[in-house]
């Protein structure tokens, strides 16, 4: 167990190992390192300055909040409709919903899509596509199901119409599931890349950050010319840019690294509510 | 109000007095579809130009429909078959590889005693889960590139020669091994939680009867959890076509096509490299299919055996 705890968080240490090395030193080193080949700070000094980063941070902030806050009011008025005892299409409208969830129109058609409907280029192509979650839908409709229907109906016998059961007796009863699909729903447009690849071919300056992320750590391009300007020598610049890339690793990770064990319970409840379904 | 009463109303009354009753359901089920309309069912609808001639200046009403041919020479392409191996081993290695990994670790997790180790152990092995896959990639392309540590480790055990990631044939168990690294732990919670729920008497009675360690996880743990993996192996075989595509394509280069060309990956270049939207749109569409069948047959199977399954 000590072991497999170990192979799973060298890695990660490796990483973090390699960020902090001095590129001199670390371009001698073969194999493992236990810390930091040398100690220099060298490569977060230049990934401080690369304004690609901040750029896809502020913008993946931007996504997370929108799409976060977009996709839970769909899958919110999803969940309240399919368990709304007294909706007759109820039925219709649930297979409409699965259904999607087992037939996608796939790459090109939905490029095609979003084209016809002028929204290429701009930030609505990418929240759009793949918004909501059928399943965060269902899995927040048996939440909302096990609310006792007696509450609900002695509401209406008070008076109460569907905005005020929605707002006052569902959604602060079911806190805990809306945490979980809020975080699982952030978590998804942290790591969300494919559909700005897809649909911002003419505006990088709307990138996600993992799609800097792509182009400087698995492309290999990029920062060329920012290294050029900042380091002297082209031995110097190819020791400077494996380190670099380390710290960049290291920028766009730990933050979420950092947050996740404080969160891990709503986590893990999560992995669980959609278990109950299964 | 009498529900009999009610039935006999012919539906458009019924529903307009429904819609009186309750407007803002309605709101939000014009809200719903509208989405659901614009970006699933439009894009649906768009794979008619599978069966066209697609040309985008004509648009899907004047592309001419050519039938099956798309799906015939897709068929009939050289790399049809290599796709399609490639697709199912990487799968197949996935599932073989990646499925019972997380259930033994849950198994040896609940032999550990100690609660404040056990978490952390628990929390380490979760980490890699919130790593972004963009990010993974990237540490897997590093690791494994010529001068990288794993790189350097296997070609001095192995014998290996020259970067992994370059070499198609070190492809596979680069996704595999990298795949069960980062999913492992996390895919370990739904057991963990199976086992937590086996009632102590049983191993209290096994204990009784003299059944060591081993046996109690054999005869106890095992068949405690039977059910949650039946489940969970019939909706990974559901999910068996869709392996991840992201980090087949994030990890793939032209010198690894041989071995890690996966459908999904070829759709992309199709469609977006090579412009052949009709082509690109007959094989996705013919992978939907298989998907669709595989992910019924599971289903079945699911409700046939443990009585519950997606639908």
């Amino acid at each position: 167990m000590v072991l497999l705890a170990v192979i799973t968080l060298y890695p990660i240490l490796y990483v973090v190992f390699c960020s902090f090395s001095d590129p001199l030193q670390f371009a001698n080193v073969r194999g493992l390192l236990v810390r930091p080949a040398g100690f220099s700070l060298e490569g977060y000094r230049m990934v401080f300055k690369m304004s690609n980063i901040w750029m896809g941070y502020r913008n993946t902030l931007m996504y997370v909040v929108l799409g976060t806050s977009m996709a839970m009011a769909l899958t919110i008025m999803g969940a309240f409709i399919l368990s709304h005892h007294d909706f007759i299409l109820k039925k219709p409208v649930m297979f409409i919903i699965v259904f999607t969830m087992y037939f996608n129109g796939g790459m090109i058609p939905t490029y095609l899509c979003v084209n016809a409907l002028g929204l290429n280029n701009t930030i609505w192509a990418v929240l759009f596509p793949g918004l909501v979650s059928v399943y965060h839908m269902i899995v927040l409709r048996t939440s909302f199901n096990s609310i006792p229907r007696a509450l609900i109906e002695s509401a209406t016998i008070d008076g109460a119409g569907d905005g005020v059961i929605l707002f006052r007796i569902i959604l602060p009863l079911s806190g805990a599931a809306l945490a979980t699909i809020t975080l699982f729903n952030a978590v998804g447009w942290w790591g969300a890349w494919y559909n700005a690849m897809i649909f911002l071919q003419k505006r990088r300056d709307l990138y996600t950050l993992q799609l800097f992320l792509r182009e400087l750590l698995i492309l290999d391009t990029g920062n060329e010319g920012f290294l050029q300007s900042q380091t002297g020598s082209s031995a110097t610049r190819y020791l400077v840019k494996e380190i670099v890339k380390y710290c960049i690793i290291v920028v766009a990770t730990i933050p979420v690294l950092v947050v996740y064990p404080f969160l891990q319970k709503y986590f893990v409840k999560g992995v669980m509510v959609g278990a109950i379904k299964e | 109000m009498n529900p009999i009463q009610t039935k006999r109303q012919p539906f458009i009354k019924r529903l307009g007095t429904n819609i009186r009753r309750h407007p803002l359901v309605y709101v939000m089920l014009l809200i719903l579809m509208a989405y659901f309309i614009l970006f699933c069912y439009w894009p649906m609808y768009g794979n008619i130009i599978a069966f066209q001639n697609y040309k985008p200046i004509k648009g899907i009403m004047g592309s001419k429909f050519v039938g099956l041919k798309n799906f015939k020479s897709f068929f009939n392409n050289y790399y049809f078959s290599r796709l399609l191996r490639n697709t199912l081993i990487i799968s197949f290695a996935n599932l073989l590889f990646g499925f019972p990994i997380p259930i033994l670790f849950a198994i040896l997790l609940n032999e550990i005693r100690n609660q404040g180790f056990k978490r952390t152990v628990q929390t380490i092995t979760y980490l890699p889960h919130f790593i972004t896959t963009v990010v993974v990639c990237a540490m897997v392309t590093q690791f494994t590139n010529s001068e990288g540590f794993i790189t350097l480790f296997v070609n001095s055990v192995f014998g290996h020669q020259g970067s992994l990631i370059g070499d198609p044939k070190a492809f596979r168990s680069i996704f595999v091994v990298s795949g069960i690294w980062q999913s492992f732990g996390w895919n370990s919670i739904i057991y963990i939680a199976a086992i937590s729920g086996i009632n102590p008497e049983l191993y209290e009675a096994a204990t009784v009867d003299g059944a060591n360690r081993g046996q109690q996880m054999w005869h106890v743990t095992l068949p405690g959890i039977r059910e949650t993996i039946v489940i969970m192996l019939i909706m990974a075989l559901g999910q068996l076509m869709n392996v991840g595509w992201e980090k087949a394509f994030l990890l793939q280069s032209e010198a690894t096509y041989e071995t890690s060309d996966i459908i999904s990956t070829f759709v992309y270049r199709k469609g977006f490299v090579e412009n052949d939207y009709s082509y690109s749109a007959a094989v996705n569409f013919f992978n939907s299919l298989v998907n669709l069948v595989l992910l019924t047959v599971a289903n079945k199977v699911s409700n046939s055996i443990s009585g519950s399954g997606l639908w």
